[in-house]
């Protein structure tokens, strides 16, 4: 089960906890990886670590020009894309009243406007091969807003209803198209939040701990797999129970 | 028919798996053959393809027919 053996992948956002995770995990299915992020030695590391079968495409994802040259980089690295994880995302925090237009702009542009560009190219690619998986890693907080994350809700709340539409126009040429919503995952993003922070949001989760990037990689690998190819249009929550939605 | 409708009737054929005979000059992608919208987004990247030239999104939009077909890649067609 779950064998992406022949399969390639794009991963955005691979430098970080979570990408670097759900690399490693369709890399370790048998996938073919190309990892994306913009620190250029980190994924030379991480591609050293990971021996054959990856690919390392630096890009900027507030960039409008490198976020249309990394799909047609990554068919030109492995032949085809047929797994696209949009993952890269930033936050800049702030009560609503004081978001600056640039914190919302930045957000925006990173989270939502790039991954309706990565997806529109890779759906293109995968329509033609009657076979694709997008998947988009969204938050819970997109669903349920949190106070001081309106740009960053709002993003993840717009990547969920593009995905949904998505998934209705493609579900006949054999793309899917998912988010994963992750709860609270220990990762950089989350080590900046003091201990105060930390056991305020841990009294929330019914599984008392931490998520891990393994947790959200291992629902990767099942939307990506032969197997779940039935699953399309929806947003998988993995967070402890944090949130029964 | 032309070389080149030859080759557009054989990616219609392909693309929306109808009978070869329906593939007429004044068949309608649409209303004639069965095409959704999608369907006719990817007839026109499949001419691109095939034919090794651009068509813009406003040629696209005139493109309604088979012979509308031809008749835009007889001028454009670059392979
Ligand atoms: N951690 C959590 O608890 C949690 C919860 C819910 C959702 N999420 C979501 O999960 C995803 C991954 O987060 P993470 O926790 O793994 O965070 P992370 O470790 O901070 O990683 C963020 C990744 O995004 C990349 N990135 C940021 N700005 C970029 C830009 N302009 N261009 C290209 N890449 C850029 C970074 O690449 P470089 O460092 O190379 O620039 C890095 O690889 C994000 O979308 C986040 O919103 C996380």
């Amino acid at each position: 089960m779950f064998d992406l053996t022949g399969r390639t992948a794009l991963v955005t956002g691979a430098t970080g906890g979570i990408g670097g995770a759900i690399a490693q995990a369709l890399h370790a299915q048998g996938a073919t990886v190309a990892i994306s992020g913009t620190r250029r030695e980190v994924l030379d590391g991480f591609a050293a670590r990971l021996g054959e079968r990856a690919h390392v495409l630096p890009c900027n994802l507030s960039s409008k020009d490198d976020v249309e040259a990394l799909v047609p980089a990554a068919e030109a690295a492995m032949g085809q894309v047929d797994i696209l994880v949009a993952n890269a995302g930033i936050t800049r925090d702030n009560l609503f009243v004081q978001l600056r237009d640039e914190d919302w702009d930045d957000v925006i542009a990173v989270n939502l406007t790039a991954t309706f560009r990565l997806a529109r190219a890779a759906t293109k690619l995968m329509m033609r091969k009657r076979f694709g998986r997008i998947i988009a890693i969204t938050s819970i907080v997109g669903v349920t807003g949190n106070p001081g994350q309106g740009n960053y809700t709002a993003s993840k709340a717009g990547i969920i209803g593009l995905i949904k539409t998505l998934g209705a126009e493609y579900a006949k040429r054999g793309v899917t198209a998912n988010c994963i919503a992750p709860g609270f995952i220990k990762t950089p993003m989350t080590d900046a939040l003091n201990d105060k922070q930390r056991e305020a949001i841990l009294a929330k989760v019914p599984a008392a701990r931490l998520g891990t990037p393994e947790d959200i990689a291992a629902a990767a690998v099942y939307l990506a797999s032969n197997e779940g190819g039935y699953v399309t249009g929806q947003t998988i929550h993995v967070n402890g129970g944090m949130a029964m939605i | 028919m032309s070389e080149i409708g030859e080759r557009v009737k054989k990616i219609v054929v392909e693309h929306l798996g109808v009978e070869p005979e329906k593939v007429v000059d004044s068949a309608s992608f649409i209303d004639d053959l069965g095409a959704d919208s999608l369907d006719t987004v990817e007839l026109v990247m499949a001419f691109e393809e095939e034919f090794g030239c651009e068509i813009p999104d406003d040629a696209a939009e005139t493109i309604l027919t088979v012979g509308d077909a031809t008749k835009f890649l007889e001028k454009n067609a670059k392979s």
